[in-house]
């Protein structure tokens, strides 16, 4: 259900992790978000290489995502409006049915804990997160974010540490 | 309550994809803007690493949820699919959690 609506993968997960750990809905809204920019970045690349008009704008929004953006800018010319709609609607069927049988399939385990369930969700994110560090600037500011978190823990609520971790990217953006 | 958040998370998600379709290009287009939207994620997914694997009641913990981690590390490096990360990390705590 949440899959259909926030199809985004990080900031659902983001949204899910606050809230299952008992952090603030302000605080969970507020981290999906953050992780949410970056489409918004996306759709404004897409827009110059896919010609959407009127209502299918809407359609268009929905699946601006990491991957549909990767293959419509990678694709030839001519081919990008294809890969776009083609690799959106793919992931966004195959990803939400992957979820309606996580959905149906926890509902029928036992406890997470035995499961590992919980060590899953951490190793996700460090898969999301690695495409990512492979410049300098990036890596510096994961490990920054990682040292900012594991410093708040102790004297935040759930959720907080997430947020003050985003602060370290200020500084870089400051010093241009 | 809950479901507020969710439904707040979506709304909001979607507008924010949706106003990078709708607004002019030039808007964005500053170097500023672009780099804080590429950067932006990382420390979060960072963060989010940590307060997953080691968050416990206002404290820093060291379990199998660690271990699990360290697991998925090594498979990241490997470039290991996301599947295989994400099953290896919660088998690792599971076996552990079996044993001890």
């Amino acid at each position: 259900m949440l899959s259909l609506l926030l199809f985004t993968g990080a900031s659902q997960f983001a949204l899910v992790g606050v809230l299952g750990a008992g952090g603030s809905a302000v605080a969970a809204v507020a981290s999906a978000l953050l992780l949410g920019t970056r489409n918004t970045l996306y759709a404004v690349r897409l827009s110059s290489l896919v010609p959407v008009r009127g209502p299918r704008r809407l359609g268009a929004a929905q699946l601006t995502i990491d991957e549909s953006t990767g293959m419509a800018t990678a694709a030839p010319t001519g081919l990008a409006g294809t890969a776009f709609w083609a690799t959106g609607a793919s992931v966004y069927v195959l990803w939400n049915l992957a979820t309606l049988a996580g959905a149906v399939g926890a509902a029928r385990l036992g406890d997470p804990g035995a499961l590992g369930l919980d060590a899953a969700v951490p190793a996700a994110f460090l898969a999301l997160l690695a495409p990512q560090l492979r410049s300098r600037g990036p890596r510096a500011a994961a490990v920054a974010g990682g040292l900012v978190a594991a410093a708040a823990i102790p004297f935040t609520p759930p959720g907080v540490p997430v947020l003050l971790a985003g602060l370290v990217v200020v500084p870089a953006l400051v010093r241009r | 309550m809950i479901w507020t958040a969710v439904l707040a998370g979506c709304l909001g998600c979607y507008l924010l994809k949706l106003a990078g379709w709708s607004v002019p290009a030039h808007w964005l287009d500053r170097p500023t803007v672009q780099r804080a939207a590429v950067l932006l994620p990382v420390p979060l997914l960072a963060a989010l690493v940590v307060v997953q694997a080691f968050a416990g009641d206002r404290a820093l913990e060291l379990d199998a949820r660690a271990a699990g981690l360290a697991v998925g590390a090594v498979l990241v490096l490997l470039r290991a699919p996301f599947l295989l990360v994400v099953v290896a990390a919660a088998a690792t705590a599971a076996l552990l959690r079996a044993l001890g």
